[in-house]
């Protein structure tokens, strides 16, 4: 049990990485930054996989969750922090710094530092010639941190702290080129877009705190499982739902809110591979399928996630179809793939989402590291019009990525195939009315993705060379350190898929037995009767193998149909190489090379940039017209009423004043003034005056009397 | 030698009175108007002293003393507000003094 209960180590081993390089990277040797850098991620990965191994001993196949709680960190528990819950009664607000590990994060444990690891060993050499080099592991290690507490939190608070962590190192990472307007633009784009999903996250969260009085995984999954619920909670859980999904719509590029991802392509390659492409974007299908329990009782949220699932797939493979920029055409495709998990998700099949998100961290990081490896190699160029021929000059690389392109357009017996008809499959059977529309829209990308993936790789390493000559003069092999790791996860690449063989071919789907424990008792509660599509859990009856193997059949015919297509247009293009969509239909050719001018529409829609006579149009045109309107409209009458007022107050004044005042009240005092004015003129104010007269009277007086 | 009767007595007062009513009338000082006033009261004084020998009774004298402790008590109330006056107006000058035309 050592590893099991030192679980909390495994994040804090980048931790101490990235420390390392904030206080002290600038004045460290490269040789120095490798070893601590890429040397936690090691032991990180080691730690995991020994608690991993510890912890299937531990639970012995029955999913146990195995929880290890550090401290508490919000909240005592002592009823300082309670709050008041629906139902009327008092919960205590508690956030731990806890632990948990069951077979959804032992995998996303697994993945994360095995692929991780790998992305570090192939970033010693990508990255050796880049300034900065101190400051791009330690925001890698960062990441690293950030995400293993995403992955082992115990609770949606300290989830959010990872959440809100790999977002910060995305920003961070995609920004890594600072002084490129270009790139500092998309990190802004980035974050921004990534704060409206987060905004949704927590709202949730708080939402289902309120419902059932916790933030934990393990209480909210045992209230939601055995808990009877009416009309009114039903309504609740679908907003938190769909709350927590608009998280996931952030974090997982999911429409409306995929469009900083193909942005996020101006970070470093490696950034590209570990954050934008094999983990961090899978965070929302983590917090999804961690909230399985929630969503299960919510039939219209998981109708909502299949579909903006699907359509996110269909989207953002149709734009993926014309790029011309190598990392771009990979970002569509994730953001594509990304729409097939969720819709996994939507239509109740979680094990086989989760079953994707492994499969696709392994071929996706190979085809970024891939990309990279052929960008190295072409002196920074990263436009595939100016590539071509170059599989007998970079011979390991032109291997790897052909292998993981075979995975990725679902050629058997690799991995993407197994994962990918997984899901097709699970669409189709799940056909609780629209689901079979879901299945072919799914079908639809895989043939859109088979082509978009072949013509990446028949413009780059067939046809004729299309570069300069003093390009072509320097292509080289990558070194040791980049290949080794494309190696190593081509590998994976082949091999990640037997671990979940469907038992239709004749294998034990050992991925989805080890995830069961996990979904299989939410999908017990949900309610039969509301249409929820119900996780298939019975084995498959002999009348549906042969429709699962003609949907298999079809959907590699649709893998071998498009790579041939693309084949056909580009396997020898030479210079100014037709598009065939251009040639075709020019306006489809437009509208997909302009990724359906979503950009605009957000700039007329959201952003203000667009302006009509100097008047922002959209949310920021509205926001300003009712500034405008506030400070006008409102305001102005308030300020009129106001005037109003003070005129009649004016008026009022003038009439008490001259008025009333002069000459109702003053009036007659002045009048008694002016009367009075003679006789005021014998009372001059001098006493001895008034004496004197008195004595003159008085002599007066004396002299009548006597001389009468 | 002639005796000293109530006539001289009488125009001894009258000038005291004379000499009063023209000092009260003239001064500028409220201090010698005070002093011109005493002599006023006093003339009256000689005045009672003389009528009560002529009658050979006391009551003139007992109103003379009525008049001396009316003249001390004046006096002094009359300095009383004299001061006051003074720490106003710095000065003690009675044609300045005409508020009561107000």
């Amino acid at each position: 049990m050592f590893f099991l209960n030192n679980i909390w180590l495994i994040p804090l081993f980048p931790a101490f990485g990235a420390a390392m390089m904030f206080f002290f990277g600038r004045r460290l040797q490269k040789a120095t930054v490798n070893a601590v850098c890429v040397g936690v991620v090691v032991v990180a990965f080691l730690f995991a996989c020994f608690t991993v191994v510890e912890y299937t001993h531990f639970a012995h196949g029955t999913g146990q969750p195995f929880e290890k709680i550090v401290y508490t960190w919000l909240g005592s528990g002592d009823g300082h922090l309670n709050f008041v819950k629906r139902d009327g009664t008092t919960a205590s607000f508690n956030a731990d710094a806890g632990f948990l590990l069951d077979p959804l994060s032992s995998i996303w444990l697994l993945f994360v530092t095995g692929v991780g690891m790998l992305i570090h060993i192939y970033s010693t050499g990508y990255m050796a010639h880049e300034g900065g080099y101190y400051r791009f592991f330690g925001y890698m290690n960062l990441f690293m941190f950030s995400m293993l507490t995403l992955i082992l939190a115990n609770n949606y608070m300290l989830l959010f702290v990872g959440w809100e962590g790999v977002g910060l190192c995305s920003y961070l990472l995609i920004g890594f080129y600072f002084h490129r307007k270009s790139a500092s633009d998309a990190a802004n784009k980035a974050f921004i877009v990534n704060r409206i999903g987060d905004a949704g996250f927590i709202l949730g969260a708080l939402t289902l705190a309120w419902f059932f009085g916790s933030f934990r995984f393990t209480d909210i999954n045992e209230l939601a499982s055995h808990s009877n619920f009416v009309g009114g909670d039903i309504h609740i859980l679908t907003i938190a739902a769909l709350l927590l999904f608009v998280g996931a719509c952030g974090k997982s590029a999911q429409l409306p809110l995929y469009v900083w991802l193909p942005d996020a392509m101006e970070g470093p390659t490696p950034v590209s591979a570990l954050i934008h492409a094999a983990t961090m974007v899978t965070a929302g299908v983590y917090m999804v399928a961690r909230s399985n329990a929630v969503f299960m009782l919510a039939p219209s949220a998981m109708k909502t996630v299949a579909i903006v699932g699907a359509l996110t797939a269909v989207f953002a493979a149709s734009i993926g179809l014309v790029q011309n920029d190598i990392k771009r055409v990979l970002a569509y495709s994730t953001v594509s793939q990304l729409g097939y998990m969720f819709l996994a998700l939507g239509v109740g099949a979680f094990a086989a989402g989760v079953f994707h998100v492994f499969t696709h961290a392994f071929f996706k990081a190979l085809l970024f590291l891939g990309s990279g490896s052929v960008i190295h190699a072409m002196s920074g160029e990263q436009d595939m019009r100016n590539m071509g021929d170059l599989r007998g000059r970079i011979p390991t690389t032109f291997k790897t990525m052909f292998v993981a392109t075979l995975a990725i357009a679902g050629i058997p017996p690799l991995a993407g195939f197994f994962s990918k008809d997984e899901i097709l499959w699970q669409a189709w059977r799940s056909a609780d009315g629209g689901f079979p529309y879901l299945w072919l829209i799914g079908f639809g990308t895989a043939l859109m993705t088979a082509f978009y993936m072949a013509r990446l790789i028949f413009l780059t390493f067939y046809g004729k060379p299309r570069m300069g000559h003093e390009v072509e003069h320097h292509i080289h092999e990558s070194p040791k350190s980049m290949t080794g790791p494309l190696v190593v996860l081509a590998v994976c690449s082949v091999c990640a898929g037997w671990l979940g063989v469907p038992a239709s071919l004749g294998g034990t789907n050992a991925f989805g037995k080890f995830l069961e424990p996990v979904f299989a008792r939410e999908a017990a509660v949900a309610p039969s009767t509301s249409g929820v599509p119900s996780a298939p859990q019975e084995p498959v009856g002999e009348e549906h193998r042969g429709l699962e193997w003609s949907l298999m059949i079809l959907s590699v015919g649709a893998a071998v149909v498009g790579g041939g297509w693309a084949y056909r247009y580009y396997a020898s293009a030479g210079k100014d190489y037709p598009e065939p969509i251009a040639v075709k239909a020019p306006p489809i050719y437009t509208l997909l090379y302009n990724k359906w001018f979503v950009d605009e529409a957000y700039d007329y829609a959201f952003t203000g940039r667009r302006k009509l006579g100097g008047i922002r149009l959209g949310a920021m045109g509205a926001g300003e017209a009712s500034s405008w309107f506030d400070a006008k409209i409102i305001d102005g009458a308030v300020n009129d009423a106001g005037w109003v007022t003070r005129a009649f107050a004016t008026l009022s004044t003038w009439w008490d004043k001259w008025i009333i005042d002069g000459v109702c009240v003053n009036g007659p005092a002045i009048l008694a003034r002016m009367l009075s004015y003679p006789a005021r003129l014998f009372e001059w104010g001098l006493v001895q005056w008034y004496a004197l007269v008195m004595v003159a009277g008085l002599l007066g007086f004396g002299v009548y009397y006597v001389w009468k | 030698m002639t005796e000293i009767t109530a006539l001289h007595y009488l125009v001894v007062a009258a000038a005291l009175f004379v000499l009063g009513v023209i000092g009260v009338l003239t001064r500028r000082n409220v201090v010698i108007i005070l002093m011109s006033i005493e002599l006023i009261l006093n003339a009256v004084n000689l005045n009672l002293v003389a009528f009560s020998r002529m009658w050979g009774n006391l009551h003139g004298q007992l109103f003379a003393i009525f008049i001396v402790v009316d003249a001390a008590a004046e006096a002094a109330v009359g300095l009383g507000i004299l001061i006051a006056f003074f720490r106003n107006k710095e000065t003690i000058n009675v044609d300045e003094i005409d508020l009561l035309k107000w």
